[in-house]
């Protein structure tokens, strides 16, 4: 009983409480590849920790819609961590562990941050918004797709159940293969990480993310750098325990729930690492180059469905 | 108690109560307000009628069949068929048109004295009262002359607004439309009359049968023909963006939510009632012109910024998604799986109930700014969430509704769709296989682009700062609209939470048909949870909405009285770069799907045009006025429009000839005329 409480507020603060972290250890692994030292990788929790204490400053423009979208944002990212799975394949909180429910779900922080940007009538904010939901337009059906070529092969569309079955073992390797590079794809798009977007910049030609939030300050701008703290690591998740389900656990055990704890720590070091390597050997794309890329995510995953007997 | 509500007295109330609230409109023509009134008081006790009739005939699962009247002509009689799926339309009808007359009161205010009120009344009441008895008619004959009736009482509401040019021409297109796809309609129920020998649904029927396997065909491409027109699917689309903003705007709300489900309704009476059984292509036909619909609707949207146009092409969108419902359903049902055809039908029902709902919601949002600002193009609005807060709300939960945000009702009824296909790609085979596929890609996509697409229409709308004067004249519209508004938007959060109940419902109504009499639900309830297959796939949405408030209600509690709590908020400008902001460097409708309309621009085909008008013109160093002119070509209306109009145009020229104006040649004519008909009578 005991750990089951445990296991339950573990799948609900896990992503929150380690998201700033992933961060962190990416920008540290990017510093040490451009030869710089590189801040701590606590530095995000200061970082939030300092927003959180600083004023604000909110524009003369700005409707209720831009005070409330950094709860809605982060809500959302708090509500779709706790209903994947993150270390244990049966601690399904919410019930909404569909993969539609998610992807929907997350939807509506995209809508909110969007309508945020524009909400302030600056020049900035309206074209990251409509960069933002171009990216999100067409990133949409790659998601889908990847997500339900492992269900189709796991016989659910819960993700739950899918990183119940091992994809590896069963034959699959092929169309798995496929699904899980796409899946990559939307990550990097979802997540606004290089080729896509440029998370460390404040250019105005490249920037996507970084547009829309420019208004917010103080406590709202900790809410919105957390909230895409935490989608990285809800895509991380969704990556490594739909198509690397091991060292999931499977029923309440201490020494079970530790071992996977352990694993998808690992897990998500590793992701980490791919992804800092990524964006120090590769540029950001053109934007009118980035649709091919997400086109080939869902005809990544077309085949991946038609190969499956 | 009940007993009486079923029984035909409160529907045949209904009807004439309509009657009366469109004669009496017309009586009372000469008091604007006095017309109104009375119009819209018959049409929302007319409502009430059909609804609680309805409502109980849906629950009850009754069949009610009576005729009015005794009739010597032959053929045609005034006979009626109620059964679960009809009771399921009037119920849609009559709950849309219940809000909307309400919205009609206060909205109708702003054409007095411009236009006669008494004939809006009139129309307005005909046109609901068409519907009605196209959703209930039961004999070929009668329901043409009801859809008639609909068809030419929409057509008087399209060009009400005569003043502007543009009504005129958009309602003679839908005329004109509207009759080809009425043709179409009559000689698919001329085939079948001559096969089954009769008009009434039912001896149609049971006489089935007796029709070839080609007829049927022909019968299916020409009811696809006829009600896609009025159901507004690509390619047979073309008169409906012109037509639905040209209406006033409770008018479009009930053409645009209900109007085209009609279509549908007839459909799944044709397909799954009268002709039944049918071959697997049709159902795949179907997906294919679902996938086309959504995903050209939707991408025709996001090139408008008429808010009212771009409304009615996401109508075009819906009723593509509608027809992935149907299509799948077929399919199944074809293929001898009728649990899963149930899942189908019963998701294409849903979404139709939620369209309506959502649809009608946006319409109504959208008239209540144009009513404020008069102006229809997006470009001149914004910042009017500060103008008008409650429709800003409204519209919010209808975009988030359309957008298949949860836990708005749009998401449940995509999600069974989705769960139909996804079944249709895990269990069939082979081109089967590749067209749900193709399906459920375009369901994706469409999802993507019609979320793009409401955040353009609700930002460009309501956010940022006003564009043009017009805004800022711009007050909170009257109760009766917000009333309207209101109710609409609740629907649209209860469906979404009851949307277990719903399920249920619809699955009746859909097991009320002969086709899916013997199919075992697929669907069921366990708790709040909502399970479709064996586990296949599962969804709350109470739990989710439950966990999110509570979830967010700490978010806020925690970051706003807890961490640093004498935070100080100041209110200061947007960051300007060190220049004037002004209202000109917002992202404009245009501007913000401009990157979409790039990367299809394979299938949009936008141009642009630049135009530079100088001081000095031979120089040309000191421009005067530039103007861009953007657009999008409408590929239908050059590939396909354009050249059946040359065609005609051509053979009429060519037939012409025989017209020579010589008496003594058209003796000849009505000569050889006789002969031929002497000889073909000999030659039996």
């Amino acid at each position: 009983m005991e750990i089951d409480i445990i296991v339950w507020i573990l799948q609900i603060i896990l992503v929150p409480v380690t998201a700033p972290l992933c961060v962190g250890i990416i920008r540290k692994i990017k510093a040490k590849l451009q030869n710089r030292r590189g801040a701590g990788i606590f530095q995000p929790y200061r970082d939030l920790w300092k927003l959180f204490h600083k004023d604000e400053v909110i524009s003369k423009d700005a409707s209720w819609i831009f005070r409330c979208a950094p709860y809605i944002v982060f809500t959302v990212t708090i509500v779709v961590g706790a209903s994947i799975p993150l270390f244990a394949s049966y601690s399904d909180v919410t019930g909404s562990g569909n993969l539609l429910v998610i992807i929907y779900t997350l939807a509506i922080g995209t809508f909110f941050l969007a309508l945020a940007g524009i909400d302030i009538g600056g020049a900035f904010g309206g074209f990251g918004s409509s960069r933002e939901m171009t990216m999100a337009a067409l990133a949409e059906g790659g998601f889908i797709f990847s997500l339900l070529t492992v269900g189709i092969i796991s016989g659910s569309t819960d993700l739950f159940a899918i990183s119940q079955n091992g994809l590896i073992q069963q034959g699959y390797l092929l169309p798995s293969t496929l699904a899980f590079l796409g899946l990559c794809i939307v990550l990097l798009a979802e997540t606004a990480r290089f080729p896509f977007d440029n998370p460390a910049t404040h250019l105005e030609l490249t920037m996507i993310h970084e547009a829309m939030i420019l208004e917010y300050s103080g406590k709202k701008l900790a809410l919105m750098e957390w909230a895409s703290a935490n989608k990285l690591l809800i895509f991380i998740a969704l990556a490594s325990n739909l198509f690397f389900p091991f060292g999931l656990a499977q029923h309440a055990d201490s020494g079970a729930v530790l071992v996977a704890l352990a694993v998808f720590a690992v897990k998500t070091i590793i992701f980490c690492l791919v992804i800092a390597l990524l964006e120090s050997f590769i540029a950001k794309f053109r934007f009118f180059r980035l649709p091919d890329l997400l086109m080939i995510a869902f005809i990544f995953n077309v085949v991946a469905i038609i190969l499956i007997h | 108690m009940i007993d009486v509500i079923i029984s035909q007295i409160i529907f045949i109330a209904s009807l004439l109560c309509f009657t009366v609230g469109g004669i009496g409109a017309l009586l009372l023509r000469k008091n604007d307000a006095i017309a109104n009134i009375w119009s819209n008081f018959f049409a929302i006790l007319a409502s009430l009628f059909g609804l609680s009739f309805a409502a109980l005939a849906v629950m009850s699962g009754g069949d009610t069949s009576f005729s009015i009247g005794a009739f010597s002509l032959p053929f045609f009689s005034l006979s009626f068929h109620i059964d679960q799926l009809s009771a399921f339309f009037i119920f849609i009808i009559s709950l849309i048109s219940l809000f909307c007359s309400v919205y009609a009161i206060g909205y109708v205010k702003h054409f007095y004295k411009k236009y006669d009120i008494g004939v809006l009344g009139f129309f307005y009441n005909m046109f609901i009262l068409g519907m009605l008895l196209v959703a209930s008619s039961s004999n070929w004959l009668f329901f043409l002359v009801a859809w008639e009736i609909m068809s030419i009482a929409s057509y008087f509401l399209v060009i009400y607004d005569r003043h502007d040019q543009n009504n005129v021409r958009a309602g003679f297109l839908y005329l004109i439309m509207t009759h080809v796809g009425t043709a179409f309609i009559i000689l698919a129920a001329l085939l079948l009359y001559k096969f089954t020998g009769s008009f009434d649904f039912a001896s149609i029927q049971s006489a089935s049968l007796l029709i070839p396997a080609p007829i049927k065909n022909i019968i299916f491409i020409f009811a696809i023909i006829g009600f896609g027109t009025k159901s507004g699917i690509i390619p047979f689309h073309i008169w409906l963006p012109d037509a639905h903003p040209a209406a006033p705007s409770h008018v479009s709300a009930l053409m645009s939510g209900v109007m085209i489900k009609t279509g549908i309704y007839m459909m799944i009476r044709i397909f799954l009632y009268m002709i039944w059984p049918v071959p697997v292509w049709w159902g795949l036909a179907l997906l294919v012109l679902g996938s086309v619909s959504s995903l050209l609707g939707v991408l025709y949207a996001l090139t408008e910024h008429d808010i009212k146009r771009l409304l009615a092409y996401h109508s075009i969108e819906n009723i593509g998604i509608i027809l992935l419902g149907l299509g799948s359903a077929l399919t199944f049902l074809s293929l001898g799986m009728p649990s899963l055809a149930l899942l189908g039908f019963t998701a294409a029902l849903f979404h139709t109930l939620n369209h309506a709902i959502f649809k009608s919601l946006l319409f109504l949002g959208a008239g209540s700014v144009i009513s404020q600002t008069h102006t229809r193009n997006m470009e001149e609005y914004g910042g009017l969430i500060k103008y008008m807060p409650y429709t800003a709300l409204f519209f919010l939960i209808g975009s988030m509704a359309i957008s298949a945000l949860p836990p708005f009702n749009g998401f449940f009824s995509e999600w069974l769709t989705f769960q139909s296909l996804f079944a249709g790609i895990t269990l069939l085979s082979f081109y089967e296989k590749w067209i749900f596929i193709l399906a459920s890609g375009s369901l994706a996509f469409t999802g993507g682009l019609a979320l793009a697409c409401f955040v353009k229409a609700f930002g460009a709308t309501f956010l940022a700062r006003p564009r043009s004067s017009h805004v800022s004249h711009a007050k909170e519209s009257s109760l009766s609209l917000r009333i309207g508004m209101a109710s609409l938007a609740l629907l649209c959060l209860l469906l979404g939470i009851g949307s277990g109940v719903m399920t249920v419902v619809l699955e009746g109504v859909g097991k009320n048909m002969a086709v899916f009499k013997n199919a075992a639900s697929v669907v069921s309830l366990s708790g709040q949870h909502i399970v479709v297959g064996k586990n296949f796939a599962s969804v709350s949405l109470p739990l989710l909405a439950l966990f999110f408030m509570v979830t967010g209600g700490l978010v806020i509690y925690i970051t706003k009285f807890i961490i640093n709590k004498h935070q100080k908020v100041e209110n200061n400008i947007t960051w300007d770069c060190g220049t004037d902001l002004t209202e000109r460097m917002e992202i404009t409708a245009t501007g913000f799907s401009r990157s979409i309309i790039l990367i299809f621009r394979g299938i949009l085909r936008p141009s642009i045009q630049h135009d530079i008008q100088y001081h000095d013109a031979q120089s040309r160093y000191l421009p005067k006025s530039r103007t861009v002119i953007l657009k999008v070509h409408d590929v239908y209306r050059y590939y396909f429009y354009q050249p059946l109009h040359l065609a005609v145009n051509a053979v009429s020229s060519r037939v012409k000839n025989i017209q020579s104006g010589n008496t003594n040649a058209y003796i000849l004519y009505i000569f050889i005329a006789l002969i031929i008909t002497l000889l073909s009578v000999l030659w039996k």
